[in-house]
Formats: C-alpha cells, sequence, structure tokens
C-alpha cells in the first residue's frame, strides 16, 4: 500500500465514521502509540473536512497494561510514554485506533487503560491493517485493508509524521 | 538497571534520564479518575523503615499501590527489631516469605548493599545513613528539570548540613554526572572533608554559593545525627546561612527553592522563602511517587542494558 492508497482509505474511514455514527459531536479519536497516534490525528482532520466538526484526539500508551510485561526474565523494561486523553471519555462515542490488527493483546490492553478513564457509551475500533491470527475474540469496526499474512512474516505501517514516508510493507522475518 | 537501587553511583547517565523520562509518564496516572494501573499485580514490595520517615515511606508506598504491588510495611518501632533480632536476620526471614523488592530506610551507610549481596529481592535504597538517598536526587532532579527544561549547564547551590546529608551526596553525584555546576555552603563543621571529591565546589559564603544560583536547595539541619556541637545557636545559623528574601535577591530572578523536607522553619529556611512563589517544596513531593513509580517499574524487569 503506498501513500495515495494509505490517503484515500483514510478519507474512506472518515466517510464511513460519519455515516455509521449520527452524532459526530460524542465522537472522540484515541489513538494507541506509537503509529495509532498519527494515524488518529489525520481521521480527526478527514472528519472536520467532512463534518466541519473538530474531534477532540487522544494518544494511548498501553505499556503498563500489557500481559507479558513481567514475563521476560530477563532484558529490561519497555519504554513507557506518556498518555495524554485531554478529555472526559465518559458517555462519549471512542474510536480506539492502531496501525496493525495482529494477535489483538494490544486492543485487550487498550480496552482496560481506557475503562480506567472513565466509562464511555461506545468503543469502536480502526486499523489500518487487519493481517489475521488473532489470539483473543476481538473484531475491527472499520479495516483499511485486510492482509492475510503467516505468523512468520512482519507487516509495517511505515507513516510520514514518524518515518518520513508513507507505507505499508511486509517483510519475511 | 542493575538488580538493585542502592544510590545514585549504580546508574549511568542514560539510566538518570530513562527514570526521569520514565517518570514523566507514569505522573498523568495521578490526574485519573482511577488512579491505578496493573503492572505490579502480583509483586510483593516489602517497605523495611529502621528510621522515622513520613513523607518517603508514603511516597513509595503510594507508588506500590498505584502499580497494583501489594505492599507491606515494617516500622522497627512495631516489629521484633526492639526484641534483638539483627538487620541481617530480619532480611533473611523477609527473604523466607519471598517478596520481589525490599525498600529499606537505614541509619546505617551501606545497609542496602548488605541486604542486596543477601537477598534476590531487588533491594531500593531509600536513605542508608550519611551515604545515599538515590530516589529523593531523582525527584530533585525531575523537579529542576520540570521547570528549567534542562539540567545542563545550571548553578545548583545546595546549602545546609552537608556532613549528615546523604541527599547532598545523590544529588552531588547525580547533579554533575548531568552537567550542572553544583555550589555548596554551610559552616565548616558541618562540611564534611573534602567535599570536593563529590564534583562541587564549597564555599563557606552563602552569598557567594547562591550568587546567579538557577537552582537553591536547602538541607535540613540534622540535630539528631549530631553528637557535638556545630554551631553556636540556632539562631546564629540562621542569622549567617538560613535563607531569606534579602538572600536569595542574589539568584537569578527566576530561582527556584527546594527542600527535601522535614522543614526547620526559622533555622535553615525563613517561612517567606518556604511559603514563597519560587518555592517548588510541595511540587518536589508530588513528583516523588511519579519517581518512585518509575524506579519500581524499571527494576521489576530483567536486569542489563
Amino acid at each position: 500500500m503506498d501513500a495515495d492508497r494509505m490517503a484515500r482509505t483514510l478519507a474512506r474511514i472518515a466517510h464511513e465514521i460519519s455515516e455509521r455514527n449520527r452524532g459526530i459531536e460524542e465522537l472522540a479519536l484515541v489513538g494507541i502509540r506509537t503509529r495509532g497516534v498519527p494515524i488518529a490525528r489525520r481521521l480527526a482532520e478527514a472528519i472536520k473536512d467532512i463534518n466541519g466538526v473538530d474531534v477532540p484526539t487522544g494518544a494511548l500508551d498501553i505499556t503498563l497494561y500489557r500481559d507479558d510485561l513481567m514475563r521476560h526474565a530477563v532484558g529490561p523494561q519497555p519504554l513507557v510514554r506518556r498518555t495524554e486523553i485531554p478529555f472526559s471519555i465518559d458517555d462519549k462515542r471512542i474510536l480506539l485506533v492502531d496501525d496493525v490488527l495482529y494477535t489483538g493483546r494490544t486492543i485487550r490492553a487498550a480496552l482496560d487503560a481506557l475503562i480506567d478513564f472513565g466509562r464511555p457509551r461506545v468503543i469502536q475500533l480502526i486499523v489500518m491493517v487487519d493481517r489475521g491470527h488473532r489470539e483473543l475474540p476481538i473484531k475491527a469496526d472499520y479495516v483499511g485493508k485486510n492482509l492475510p499474512t503467516s505468523p512468520s512474516q512482519s507487516v509495517q505501517v511505515h507513516l510520514a509524521e514518524v518515518d518520513g514516508r508513507d507505507e505499508v510493507e511486509i517483510t519475511e522475518s | 538497571m542493575k538488580k538493585d537501587l542502592l544510590g545514585i553511583s549504580d546508574l549511568t547517565r542514560d539510566e538518570i534520564y530513562l527514570v526521569l523520562d520514565t517518570a514523566e509518564a507514569m505522573r498523568e496516572i495521578a490526574e485519573r479518575p482511577i488512579k491505578k494501573v496493573p503492572t505490579l499485580r502480583g509483586k510483593t514490595v516489602v517497605n523495611l523503615f529502621y528510621e522515622p520517615s513520613t513523607r518517603t515511606r508514603t511516597s513509595f508506598e503510594i507508588a506500590e499501590k498505584r502499580l497494583s504491588a501489594d505492599t507491606l510495611n515494617i516500622a522497627v518501632a512495631a516489629s521484633s527489631v526492639l526484641k534483638g533480632e539483627t538487620l541481617v536476620d530480619t532480611a533473611l526471614n523477609i527473604e523466607a516469605m519471598a517478596p520481589d523488592m525490599i525498600v529499606l530506610r537505614h541509619a546505617s551507610s551501606g545497609a542496602g548493599h548488605l541486604l542486596a549481596r543477601l537477598c534476590k529481592s531487588r533491594i531500593i535504597n531509600a536513605g542508608d545513613g550519611m551515604h545515599e538517598h538515590p530516589t529523593q536526587a531523582l525527584l530533585d532532579a525531575f523537579t529542576i528539570r520540570e521547570h528549567k527544561k534542562r539540567i545542563e549547564g545550571l548553578k545548583v547551590a545546595i546549602i545546609g548540613d552537608l556532613l549528615h546529608s546523604r541527599v547532598l551526596r545523590s544529588n552531588a553525584l547525580l547533579l554533575t554526572t548531568l552537567g550542572a555546576e553544583v555550589w555548596v555552603s554551610g559552616p565548616r563543621t558541618l562540611m564534611p572533608p573534602a567535599v570536593e571529591r563529590f564534583g562541587v565546589r564549597a564555599s563557606t559564603s552563602v552569598d557567594e554559593a547562591v550568587a546567579d544560583a538557577d537552582v537553591i536547595m536547602l538541607l535540613r539541619i540534622q540535630h539528631e545525627r549530631m553528637n557535638g556541637a556545630f554551631f553556636p545557636s540556632v539562631r546564629e545559623y540562621f542569622n549567617t546561612f538560613g535563607m531569606t528574601t534579602a538572600r536569595m535577591a542574589r539568584a537569578k530572578p527566576d530561582a527556584i527553592i527546594m527542600h527535601p523536607g522535614p522543614m526547620n522553619r526559622g533555622v535553615e529556611i525563613a517561612s517567606e522563602v518556604a511559603d514563597g512563589p519560587y518555592s517548588v517544596i510541595l511540587e518536589q513531593v508530588a513528583n516523588g511517587v511519579a519517581v518512585r513509580m518509575a524506579v519500581l517499574y524499571l527494576l521489576a524487569g530483567g536486569e542489563g542494558d
């Protein structure tokens, strides 16, 4: 997937969001660090272009909620970064955003984290790529692209804000 | 990170920044409706305090609870230490109950090192005698960085009872490692011999130490550790070394005032300074929880870099 496809995919998802959610005012976007955050910001812009509404956007770091944190006997702890949700999520329709949906464990952690911030009316999941191989009963509401992969492959979403270019790449590892 | 945090001397420059950056992320947890993350679920932390402490013990306990660890407080006043048990025996008995971490406050320098050799549990030094108090120095650095956006190149004046102060040692090590210029001042009798070995500049003139300082840190006069006459009277100490608004005028206009607590008002610090707009003393306390959460989290992982 190249930059052009990615832009069109995000525009499509923004339209889907606008269609499916009457009452845009109740929406809020929360991106999962690292790459869910710029995707959430781009979606906020796209929604503004369509509806003229500013959707509040936050950033969620799920490190402290990971289910594999204390299982590594050796090696340093993963880096914790700031969670920034500068609005109340109570009774909001939360759009959770991530780049790649794989085992579902990140989303499980994100749901636990979000619940600590309040009680949203609905949480919906947006991902740029769904690569299958779920280990938990989790499903995305908006998918940029379904990519059938094998577990030996690695899927990278590159974003201009983080990586200097927009591209989805599959590599053998 | 190493297995234990016994002193700032255990930490590299990069590890110090890792603790400060992690604390930055931890601080946000205190602003949530539910001030708790599940990170240390199932871990047991023992707070073993051989010296009275309100701030540090409470701060550690809140940090542990916010990370969901199970905490246990052993205050010596109510323990079998009074029945004659040695530190080693107490530690081995606690170790037999398999805690994951022990936070130790002890009046003897090096008590943490002794425990670290004996125990599989990770040891966090919460102050050992006149040696080190690493989490205090880390929270001080965190507070300074927050106000000044950097530590490198700042002038920091540390004034007070330098001789009995573990806070001085840890702060001097940390601040000079990060490139600050540290000045110390106090009566000759309360300066450790060859205090310059900590990488600091010493002066018996407070005015010289404070001149153009970005940060002024006051240390408590530790009457309980003094077994002699170090200065003629509290009043004379205050007149010569106490921090007043007049003395502060020599520092930079945006200088901040710090104190690790507990404060002796009218001894090392005038009330008007302690309560002044430039005082960040209560912010230090708030930041202490975030910094200790960062240390607990980072130590709970594996060893190595």
